[in-house]
Order: C-alpha cells, then structure tokens, then sequence
C-alpha cells in the first residue's frame, strides 16, 4: 500500500483549505521558480524518466507528447488541460478541481513552460461549477501573487491562464473536439492529421494534457524521476488517482502505487464488494468505455496500461465500477451504449449510425426479444464502427458491448431462450 | 515531391496531394459523400477509406496527404470490408425511396451501394425520420433521405458567405436546417441541389416533374449576365426542364446562379409565338408576309438616316450582326447595342472588357471595386472574390454603394469623390493598392452608364496607370458587364457607323423607325412618335409599345456565340425550337432582308458566322480569352459627385424571361424582403 509520504495528491478529501496559503503549507508552489530555471530540456527529460503516462485515458508517454513540440517560431504554442472529466465512473480530475487546485496551476506553468507556450487553457466540464469557481478563484490568487501572469514564480517565463467552462458535452473530452469547442465551434473532432503538435488550437502548435498529467508534474520534477518510477511496473510507472465505485462498501478515490492488484485495490481501499468477494459478477477497470471484465480475471489482474490490455480491457482512466450478483449486466451494457449514443457528435457514419443501432438491439437483448444469431450481428456491427471513425469515441462506444459478448454470451443466450419460452407459453 | 505506390503502381505528387487525389490521378475511383473538390475537408462520411501499409487502421483518403513511400490499396479486403460498413450504416437510416425521389438515377448513393450496398438489410429496428425544413422557394428538403454530408453547410459558408445552414443537435438526432425556418439568402443556393449527393435537397420547381434519364442534353451558355456561364440544358420533348452547370474552371467552375438555374419556366410564358402588326392601336395578330409588308412600306416612306436599331441584353452576336449588316444595307448608320444609354471609349478593347479574367482573381491581392455590387451583376465573380478573399491575403475596398457581399471589406466612399480620394492617397486603402502586387480595380457597367460614365471610365483608367494596375504581366484593369450581349456587340461593331446616333440619339425622338432587336429595358417614353418594330421573344415592355412584333428566339433556341465580359466567346447550342411561329433571329433578319430586296449575302448560319469571324477574328477563338492590348483610352469630361446607386434593385428579376418566371416572382416575394441593404458588412 502506498505510504502517505509518497502521495502527490495530499489534499484528495479535502479535510485541508484549497486555497494558495493552505496549498503552500502542503508543499504546492515549493520551488517552482528553481524548477523552471533548470531549463526545458532538464523538465521535458526529466518528465520522460520519470515514466509518467497520460492519465486521462490513452497513456500516451507525457515527456515523449512534449518533446514533439516543433522549434518555437511566430506561431504561438499552447498549453491544454483536459479538465472535461465526463467519463461515467470517473471523477478524479474533479477532486483536483476542487480541493487541490493550485497543485494543477503549479503544473501549468511548468507545463507551458516545456513546451514553450505563453498561455494555457484550462477546459473545465459544464457541470464542474463550482470545481470552475475553486480554480478560478486560485488562478486569481496566483495570479495577486506573481505565480502567473509576467515573470512567473520569478522564472522569467511568462504565462498566462485562462479558464473556460464547456456547455457539458462529453464528446468535447476529445482532445480535438476540445479545441473546435474553445474556438467557439460546435464541439467535434478534427481529423488526424496534422496532430495537435503540429496544428492545434488556432492551427498553432499545441500540447494538450489530463488534470491529473499536469498535476503530478510538480511533484515528479522536486522528487526527481526515479522516486516515481519506483512505483508500478515497468513502463507503468507511478502513483495513479483510481475513483472506486458502485457495489462496495465505501466507494472513494483514492491514490495508489500502478500495478496494484484490483482485488487488493477494491477490498483495502473501498471496503470490499458488497457481500464479500464472492459476490462480484464482474469489473468495468477504467471507465466506462474500457470493457467489462468478469471476475475470474479481477481475481488476479493488475491495475496499470499493460497488464489491462492483455485481458483485452484497458487502464483508461482507472475509474473501477463494480458490480456485484444483482447486477442486470446486459441491462448495465445496455445503459452504457445509451449514453453513447447520446454523446456521439454525430459528425462521421458509423458512429452516429452505429451507436443508435446497438443501443437499439441492446435494449431487445435486455429483454431476451432477438434471436442468438443477432448476437453476433451485434458484434460484428461493433466490428463496423470500431477503427472506422475520425476519432476513438467510435471505439470507446463499442468496447462495453464487445466486453459483455466476450464474457457474457452465455447469459444473453438464456434471457433470449427464456423470452422466447414466455413468448411460447403465452 | 512525395512518390508514392497506389495500387502497386508508383507516382510522383505535388506536396499537399491527398491520397484521394492521387488516386483520381491514376484513375482509380474511389467513392465519397462529404468530399467535395471545391470544400473543405471534414472526412466525416468516412466512405473514401483506404489501406496504408503500417497503419493498423483504414484511413479516410481525402484527408490523407501523400508522404514519401506510402504503400496505399484500394482494393484489398481491407478496403472493401471498411467502405460496405460505411454503406450498411448509411443505409440503415435512409428510406430507399428512391423510385418517388427526385434524385434517383443520379444520386452518388444509389450508384454507390450498387458497388458496396448488400442485398438485404440487416437493421430490424425502427428507422429514423426526420421533419423537412423550409429552405425557400427554390430548394426542396426531404431530410429523412439526409446523410449528414455537410457538403451544403460548407457550401454557404465557404462559397456563398451566408452561413445559413448549420447541423442541430447531436448523434443520430443530427439533423441540418437552418434552426429558424426561412428561405436561404444566397443567390447560388441552387448549387445546393447539385451538391446534395442524395435526394435530400432537390429543385423545387421541378419537382416529380422528370426523371435524370429523360432527358436530352445539350450545351449552352447562361445570357442572364455577362459571365457566360457555362451551362447544360436538359430537355424533355420540345420542353425545357432543367439547366445545371457545366464545369469550367476559369469561367464559373462548377456554379450557377440561381436565376441562370430558376427561371427557364418563364421561358414557357409570356411567348410571342406568332408576329404582331399593331392595327387600329391594337395590337393583332398576322402573318410574317403582314408584318414584313407592313415594315418594309413603312422603311420606303422614312430616310435611312431616321432609322435606327438597338440591340438588348440578351441577343447572340450572330443576330446583332445580322441585323447590323441590314441597317447599313439600308443606309442607316443608326445603331447601338449599348441600350443602357453608355457611350465611354471603346477604342481599345482593354476598355470594355475583364482583362485579368475570372480566374486572374484568384492571383490578385487587392481588389478594388467601382460603382458595382459585383454579388447581383456578376455572381460568380463575386464568389471568385469570395474565395480569394477566404484564402487570405487579399483586402477588398469598395467605392460605391454599401452592400453585403458576403465578405469583409473597406467602404472608400459613395461617390466617385472615393477615386479622388485614392488618387490623392488621402485614404489608406491607397497604401495597400500600392503595395499590392498584383491589384485589381473592377468597373460595374452600371457606373458607365451614368450620364458621367464616359469622363468616369477614363478616371478610373488613369487611376489604375496610378497605381501600376497594368503591367507587363498583369492587367487588373476590369469591366465588370452586365449584359450577355455587350462585349459582343461592341466586337462586332454593332455601334453608331459614321455619323450615325447612339442609344442615346436613338431614345432622342428624332426617329422615326426604331429596331428593337429584344431591347426592352429603355425608358419606352423616349422613343416619341416612331414607328416601333420589336423583335424579341417575350410580351415584355418593348413587345406592348411595338408597332411590328416579329417573334424571336430565346437562347435555348437557336445557336449563338455570346462574348462575356472577360472577352471570351462561347457557343450555346439549340436545345429546342421556338414556339409556333417564332424563328431564329438571323433567320428573320436574312429572310426581311430578301423581302425588301436588300437580300443579305448569307444562306446558313455557317455562312454567316463566317463573314462575322472574319470581319470580328476575335469572336473565332471559341471558349478563350485573347489577350487585349493597353492603349490610352478615355473621353474628356467631368465626373459628378452623384453617388453610385445599385443598379439592380431585384436580382430575381431583370429581364423579359425572369420578369415571367413563377419562380422568380416566388424568389421576390421571399427572399428580397430578406435581402436587406446592410451597411455593417463594410469594415
């Protein structure tokens, strides 16, 4: 179990002020100055060996991610934070918001800093008010304070942050969808290419990150790299925010070491599964969108990038949501691909298309109305979105459905005999 | 230069080449919806998906660019599997209506499900409808048939600049329309009819009139301004049912205006089908023996030199010549095609034409426009302007009446004191004309037709040596006309021989035979006590003062070779036949000429263009441009300080066939309201 000196998230419930004065007792805005004063390469090398991983779903290498920044030129670069937490389940970024805010400004500027930029926008989910009040209210304090704005921290760097608030779209949590948003459009993905390092916001250079990324960022840099490549396994290096919910006991988030075991995870952290261990059916790892996993595999597997990919799920955003024997999980699916379909920008065929046609054979397998040959319709219709679309909510959209077919065929099976035997009878 | 293999074949393309693109340079089909070589890029139909070896997915091809050593297929498994997805998924929510859709037998998703679609459908569920939406009198939507292209939203955003359309909402509840229900502003909004890849957007007043199949095509050119439009007219019978576009990158790309487009019903209505001798003041009808009769009685009783002829906005250079050659056989040296009253210079050809072309808009970063709303008078140049605007680079000043063209630009002033203003360089968009490379300055006709417009054009052609409009390289000096018939007529000479009058000595009352050759916008109480023979095709202004109406041609209906105002003659060819009675015009012309025994020295049509392309060799180099030589040109006089005015107050109606069309009076009682004269366009 990680040790509470080695949590970077200190205030993750609150029971300390989240403002500047109780942020600094915390160790926030230690430094930053000295930091920064190391130089981009020190903070951009440092933050690749330190084996930091994207948090907000991908884990996509964060020091690799800012070193494909082009030279600096007459095109400004911008700094992104990815605080668009939509992701059913997840709720992390949300406890950063809101009780640790200066711990992400702080990441900010030596974000923006790595990457050259003078201005950062921080997007923050619609539903987020008062998380968007906390920040904004610590952005203008860093700012009373000169730990933003024209030579920050006293580095020399200037940087400026803005906040913006989204309308509460999920589909605006994709990176680029994010910035068509910012930009004033309606929130849908760009193609790709040119990627946001080359082309982002305003066509200009742009590095985008999670909450959670730019938050660790500090602490990583005054610890030094190897303190967080300590943690987890190879490549999955790091503490990790992982938010608990749904059949346990005491659902929470909570920061642990990668690579935990889940069943540990979920009985020290959460309290256990209702009714014991036993009792669980099956485990959504990270998110909704990551497939369901049912317990044979929770039984054993880890929590980080590589060890979730293997069994065919996937890290995400380590948003663990546990469902235990009462569990509808074809019904469960089935409310998963709902949502889907509702936030699908409706911008490219299949998704738009395809979402709606798996929520609609979803509800008949809810109610045991199709025939089992359509179960592999379906999986082949999730087949026909996945890889097809201009962005990955097309696959995030289909996992839950391909992970209830994989693990779960044999139950949709029997509530389609069992419709059928009641169609009969009656 | 990336080199890349498609196919297993390899080649070589300029940077920036999508993968589609160099497909289509091989030959290679590959199907799209949202793709459209004139708008932008979204790749969200996702139906163009090919291989690219050592990417793990398909990969939208049109927004793809080549790299260096790209290995793509377009045929492998693959490829197939990823474009039937598509088509499934296209398919599901669509209607498969196609025997009741207007678009059938045309549309890009019928032909393509040929190639991609499955026999049977595998969606047992509910289909999606969704409610129509009111795009005004021209365009018809059945938005249950929609597969959410947005072809037709980047079309008015990015062609038009009335960014009217939109998609509302999100998912499988996307639904595009323009959120309040009201017609389209655009005066191109037909192109949407064209760009719709299926049967959602259709043209309205053809609607479950005609099927893609029935018809017999035919080429011609648009004569409703002086853009030369290149155009197909389709026809069923002796019925004229449609005109779409013809493709031509320097002259209209592949647009239209939406009268070009909308106003062929009026070319079924109001027709003079049979000649007219006014007896007794009224006017009844006669036999062409009659009316030649009583014309060529008239013509024994009047001297040559009270004679004259005027030649209207619409009339092929054939005609114009024709009647030209009759005139002098008669002695009169009266005659102008000019009927708007205009007399400048047009001793240099450089004078009366666009010199830089159409397409020479796209090089130009300054634009300066005199006296013209160049959005009415010349839609297309105005979407040329547009697109070269939105390319960036490029500032737009205006001196003239504050209008809204879609695009941003600096009002210099109203009245000519603007030019002064240049000159001087008090104003700063002098600076920019100065420092621009290749600027441009274009002359609305209607601006010439001012009673200053002579001193006017020779003003402007001293402004632009001013500003070094004309160089070795680069002449940015451009008339924009209004009338199909005007660079021709002008070529042929169709003009006051010596001594004789213009339009205006013409309009004097000091004649007393008048030849209206389809001449009707002209104050008709100028024409005093004369004798009126009007040769036109439709019951217009001239027909109802005419003493003698012979029935013409519309230009669906004959061959002719019409000059636009770049300078560039192109030939329509006939489509139909005249209506009853009605003749070709040359044909009236030659066949008068043989009954008052001044037979003119041509038998066919061949014959005739013959001796006008020899006397006019310009008018032979069908479909190019020749360059005009740069000569000082100008007549003396004062310019006033009137301020320049629009001279079309209803785009939708400006001549005899849109005075007659339904459609075009729909398009008045609708749109125009909206149209309002907005000055906040203006920087």
């Amino acid at each position: 179990m990680l040790e509470d000196k080695d949590r970077i998230f200190t205030n993750l419930y609150g029971f300390d002020g989240w403002n500047l004065a109780a942020a600094r007792r915390r160790g926030v805005w230690d430094g930053t100055g000295d930091i920064i004063k190391k130089g981009q390469p020190w903070v951009v090398e440092e933050t690749k060996n330190s084996g930091l991983r994207g948090r907000g779903g991908a884990g996509f290498p964060t020091g690799m991610k800012w070193s494909f920044m082009p030279k600096p030129s007459d095109k400004p670069h911008y700094l992104l934070v990815n605080a668009d937490e939509s992701e059913p389940g997840t709720c992390k970024d949300r406890d950063i918001l809101r009780y640790d805010p200066h711990r992400l400004l702080e990441g900010v500027l030596i974000a923006a800093f790595a990457i050259n930029a003078h201005t950062a926008y921080i997007y923050v989910r619609g539903e987020y008010y008062n998380e968007a009040s906390h920040l904004q209210q610590a952005i203008d304090e860093a700012y009373s304070y000169g730990l933003l704005g024209k030579n920050a921290c006293g580095s020399g760097w200037d940087c400026d942050v803005y906040l913006h608030r989204g309308a509460g779209a999920y589909v605006c949590g994709e990176e680029t969808a994010l910035m068509e948003s910012l930009e004033g459009k309606k929130g849908q993905p760009r193609n790709k290419p040119p990627f946001p390092a080359g082309a982002g916001l305003y066509s200009c250079p742009t590095t985008i990150n999670n909450v959670e990324t730019i938050a660790s960022v500090p602490e990583i840099l005054r610890r030094g790299a190897t303190w967080f490549s300590g943690f987890g396994r190879p490549k999955n290096n790091g503490t990790k925010l992982f938010s608990i919910s749904g059949h346990v006991e005491q659902p929470c988030n909570v920061e642990e070491a990668m690579s935990i075991p889940l069943k540990e995870l979920v009985e020290k952290h959460a309290g256990g599964v209702r009714g014991g261990w036993d009792n669980l059916l099956a485990i959504i790892p990270g998110g909704s969108s990551t497939p369901i996993l049912p317990r044979e595999i929770c039984d054993t597997v880890l929590m980080d990038f590589d060890a979730l990919r293997e069994v065919r799920s996937g890290l995400g955003t380590a948003a663990v949501i546990v469902m235990d024997k009462s569990t509808d999980v074809i019904y469960a699916i089935a409310r998963l691909a709902k949502f889907y379909m509702h936030e699908s920008c409706g911008q490219c065929t299949p998704c738009r298309e395809g979402t709606a046609w798996l929520w609609r054979m979803m509800q008949r397998m809810v109610r045991g109305d199709a025939t089992v040959a359509e179960i592999d319709q379906l999986l082949d219709v999730t087949k026909e979105i996945e890889g097809h679309t201009i962005c990955a909510f097309g696959d995030g959209a289909v996992w839950p459905v391909q992970g209830l077919i994989r693990h779960f065929k044999p139950q949709m099976i029997e509530r389609i005999e069992q419709y059928r035997k009641i169609a009969k009878a009656a | 230069m990336p080199k890349l293999t498609i196919n297993g074949t390899e080649l070589e393309v300029a940077p920036g080449t999508s993968v589609l693109q160099a497909c289509e340079q091989l030959g290679i089909e590959v199907p799209r919806f949202c793709y459209h070589d004139k708008l932008s890029v979204p790749a969200s139909c996702r139906m163009c998906m090919v291989e690219i070896e050592k990417t793990p997915k398909p990969v939208a091809s049109c927004a793809m660019p080549c790299g260096d050593g790209m290995v793509v297929h377009t045929d492998s498994p693959m490829v197939k599997k990823a474009r039937e997805n598509v088509m499934e998924m296209l398919l599901i929510n669509h209607p498969l209506d196609c025997p009741i859709c207007d678009q059938g037998g045309e549309c890009d998703l019928q032909d393509q499900a040929v190639s991609y679609g499955m026999d049977h459908s595998r969606y047992n569920e509910a289909k999606r409808a969704v409610t129509d939406k009111e795009l005004g009198p021209l365009v018809k939507t059945v938005m249950t048939r929609c597969i959410h292209c947005t072809r037709c939203v980047r079309f008015v955003d990015e062609i038009c600049g009335t960014p009217e359309l939109g998609g509302i909402n999100r998912g499988e509840h996307l639904e595009i329309g323009t959120f309040i229900d009201r017609a389209l502003t655009s005066e191109m909004s037909g192109n949407l009819i064209d760009i719709c890849p299926v049967g959602a957007l259709t043209n309205k007043p053809a609607a479950f009139t005609a099927r893609a199949w029935e018809f017999q095509k035919t080429d011609s050119v648009d004569v409703f301004d002086a853009i030369g439009s290149n155009i197909r007219i389709d026809v069923r019978g002796n019925e004229v049912m449609r005109v779409l576009p013809r493709l031509n990158e320097d002259v209209n790309e592949e647009w239209i205006n939406d009268k070009t487009r909308f106003a062929i019903d009026g070319l079924k209505r109001q027709r003079l089908d049979k000649p007219y001798v006014r007896r007794d003041g009224k006017l009844q009808p006669a036999t062409w023996a009659e009316a030649f009769a009583v014309i060529a009685e008239r013509l024994r009783n009047t001297a040559p030199d009270r004679v004259g002829a005027l030649a209207g906005p619409m009339v092929d250079c054939e005609s114009m010549f024709a009647l030209k050659s009759l005139m002098l056989a008669l002695g009169s040296p009266n005659m102008d095609c000019r009927s708007d009253g205009a007399d400048y210079d047009i001793s240099s050809r450089a004078g009366y034409i666009m010199n830089s072309g159409i397409a020479g808009i796209e090089d130009t970063d300054a634009v300066l426009l005199i006296g013209t709303n160049p959005r009415h008078e010349g839609t297309l140049v105005n979407a040329r302007i547009r697109k070269r605007w939105l390319r960036g680079g490029c500032r737009v000043g205006m001196a003239g009446a504050p209008v809204d063209l879609g695009y941003p630009y600096k009002h210099i002033g109203d009245t000519p004191q603007a030019l002064a203003d240049l000159a001087s360089g008090r104003h700063p968009f002098a600076a920019t004309l100065k420092n621009a490379k290749k600027p441009m300055f274009i002359l609305g006709a209607g601006a010439l037709a001012r009673p200053d417009g002579a001193a006017l054009h020779r003003a402007v052609r001293e402004l632009a040596e001013q500003f070094n409009i004309v160089r070795d390289d680069w002449n940015g000096f451009n008339i924009l006309q209004m009338a199909a018939s005007r660079v021709g007529g002008i070529d042929i000479d169709f003009l006051p021989q010596t001594g004789g009058s213009g339009a205006r000595g013409i309009l004097s009352g000091k004649m007393e035979i008048i030849w209206l050759l389809g001449a009707d916008d002209i104050d008709m109480q100028h024409i005093g006590n004369a004798f009126v023979v009007y040769q036109g095709h439709h019951g217009d202004a001239g027909a109802h003062r005419a003493d003698v109406i012979l029935p013409g041609a519309a230009y669906t209906e004959k061959s002719g070779i019409y000059v636009n105002t770049e300078g560039r003659p192109q030939m329509a060819l006939q489509a139909v036949f005249p209506p009853g009675e009605a003749r070709e015009d040359w044909k009236i012309i030659r066949a008068f000429s043989d009954a008052i025994g001044e037979t003119l020295p041509f038998n066919t049509l061949a014959e005739l263009r013959r001796s006008m392309i020899e006397f006019a060799p310009v008018l032979g180099d069908i479909g190019h441009c020749r360059k005009a030589e740069w000569k000082k040109f100008g007549k003396e006089g004062d310019v006033s300080a009137a301020p320049f005015v629009p001279v079309i107050a209803n785009f939708y109606m400006t001549d005899p066939i849109s005075r007659a069309s339904v459609t075009m009076a729909k398009c008045t009682d609708e749109i125009l309201p909206l149209i309002t004269p907005v000055a906040e366009a203006a920087e």
